[in-house]
């Protein structure tokens, strides 16, 4: 179905003897922003390290864009577009250059590319400081720089790893129009990590949470809240009810888990 | 505005994608066009802040006017009828592309801490073209200090050879040797990981390449032991070609053919498993 363009099957990710990733299934619709929650060391950066071939998978298979993972990594690449939690634009390089190397990296022919790069920085707001070095910009500047280079070549899904972690209030938002933006116009679909309940409950059409490896909940961020029985419910009430107390340590995660619950039904 | 162009792909079109292209002309290009572009990247760095090329000037600088002229005066160690600052200057060269190359392990894992390798790896370019292109960029960076090299030893009245198929095979030494020691230095950063552990294992190998090769003193003088681990050393053979199309007068002792063969050999072989192992970088 060209309708599903994330499908994983019991993917599952181990490192030595912890297990990152835990025999997970899920599937992403083609243009939805998808927001995958959870605490600290859940698994959110592994399972998106092998969704773009970074990181092969232990067991278990995923489909991105129609492509297998494992054994058609190269087209998988050609089609998604990767924006890291570190502000990787290199300092070193002006704007500009920057894009042009990642256009090229993305095989944007010869005659399109000056056009493409001068709509990047335009959309992005970068035009004057194009000719200036990354390493001048401020941290929301490099954020729309680099959301740019992943979009250049018009990928069918965005990977973002906590876009707007570290932004003041103004570039958040900024970048979330632009994320917006994307998906309107081009329908890219956007796959993103975020630890703010807020900014994934009003931007993400469906969010998972995430849990020592496992997917705990799925769904659109209404019907989670729902879910809780509560009307005044939010989606942090539900990150803690599914992800618990990350203080936590892994082993009790069930006990709260239940403990809370009970504490709901009792509420 | 408008944001939707001509030729734009919305998802759900995945029929009407075409697959790459992993094998046959079309990949030979692509791998050379996309090997091109990763050393364009450094090149471009490089123009921006040159400084780092003048630092490196120093040491070279100092091999060849203390160390070079005093040995040269103290005939020390027997060069035959070579002069021994004749002797040694194609040795600091091949010091010098030694220890620019090993240095971009480290700038690779600092790459990796600031995404940029995350974020290449994740584009559509095949992980041996990543690691040809590093290689090529540090040749480019080896070949200006070779001409500083060059000119410090014209200066120096060392006995040059100027025929310009003599410099065109320096100078591609300069560029497969470059391409040798950044890939071993790369692959090591890929092993170890870490800053800290990669500043350690690049001294414990850099001062034991050089002093194990014959780029300081020949092979004749060594105790059998070094001359064995002389032999098996990348470095010797860099050291040997460089002499014979360096200077005037200068001879092989092993052949031009085997030096290239050996160096070109090498460098392929860890070209490969730099490629293989450079995701684990990442992770």
């Amino acid at each position: 179905m060209s309708d599903i363009v994330i499908e994983t099957t019991s993917l599952t990710r181990c490192f030595g003897a912890l297990t990152a990733v835990n025999s997970l299934t899920i599937q992403v619709k083609a243009g939805e922003v998808f927001g995958l929650l959870g605490p600290n060391g859940a698994g959110k950066s592994t399972l998106i390290k092998m969704l773009i071939t970074l990181l092969p998978p232990t067991s278990g298979k995923a489909r991105v864009c129609g492509f297998d993972i494992a054994r058609a990594s190269c087209d998988v690449r050609r089609f998604i577009g990767y924006v890291p939690q570190l502000l990787s634009a290199d300092g070193s390089l002006t704007g500009y250059e920057n894009l042009l190397v990642f256009a090229k990296l993305y095989d944007i022919p010869r005659s399109e590319r000056a056009e493409r790069i001068r709509i990047a920085l335009n959309l992005m707001g970068l035009a004057d400081a194009a000719d200036k070095l990354v390493r001048t910009y401020s941290g929301g500047m490099i954020r729309r720089l680099e959301i740019a280079q992943s979009t250049l070549h018009h990928p069918s899904i965005l990977f973002l790893d906590e876009p707007t972690v570290g932004l003041d209030p103004v570039a958040r938002k900024a970048v979330w129009e632009l994320i917006e933006r994307l998906r309107t116009d081009f329908g890219t679909t956007i796959f993103l990590t975020t630890h703010f309940m807020e900014e994934a409950d009003s931007m993400c059409n469906r969010v998972a949470i995430m849990h020592l490896g496992n997917v705990v909940n799925v769904g659109a961020p209404a019907d989670l809240k729902a879910s809780l029985g509560d009307e005044n419910a939010t989606l942090d009430d539900v990150f803690v009810h599914y992800a618990g107390n990350s203080l936590d340590s892994g082993g009790t995660f069930r006990d709260t888990s239940r403990t809370r619950r009970t504490a709901q039904r009792l509420g | 505005m408008i944001l939707q162009e001509q030729g734009a792909r919305l998802s759900g079109s995945v029929e009407t994608k075409r697959p790459c292209a992993s094998f046959g002309f079309t990949a030979i290009i692509r791998f050379v066009k996309k090997t091109v572009v990763i050393a364009e990247l450094e090149a471009r760095k490089l123009l921006h802040d040159p400084t780092e090329l003048f630092t490196r000037a120093v040491q070279p600088t100092l091999w060849l006017l203390v160390f070079g002229q005093v040995f040269t005066r103290m005939r020390a160690i027997p060069t035959g009828d070579m002069r021994y600052i004749d002797f040694m200057a194609p040795g600091i060269l091949a010091q010098c592309v030694l220890f620019v190359a090993i240095f971009y392990g480290i700038a690779v894992i600092w790459e990796r801490d600031l995404g940029i390798v995350q974020k290449l790896l994740a584009s559509p370019t095949p992980r041996t073209a990543l690691v040809l292109g590093k290689a090529l960029a540090a040749g480019v960076r080896c070949l200006t200090l070779g001409f500083f090299i060059y000119a410090l030893c014209a200066l120096l009245d060392v006995k040059l050879k100027w025929h310009p198929f003599a410099l065109a095979g320096v100078l591609l030494v300069l560029l497969i040797s470059a391409a040798l020691f950044s890939t071993l230095s790369l692959i090591i950063a890929c092993i170890v990981k870490s800053r800290e552990r990669f500043m350690g294992i690049g001294q414990m190998i850099t001062m034991p390449l050089f002093f194990t090769s014959n780029a300081i003193y020949p092979i004749t003088i060594m105790p059998n032991w070094l001359k064995v681990l002389s032999h098996i050393n990348p470095l010797t053979y860099q050291v040997d070609a460089l002499r014979a199309m360096m200077l005037a007068g200068g001879a092989s002792q092993y052949g031009l053919i085997s030096d290239f063969g050996i160096l070109i050999a090498a460098t392929t072989l860890l070209v490969i498993l730099g490629g293989w192992l450079y995701p684990r970088v990442a992770t």
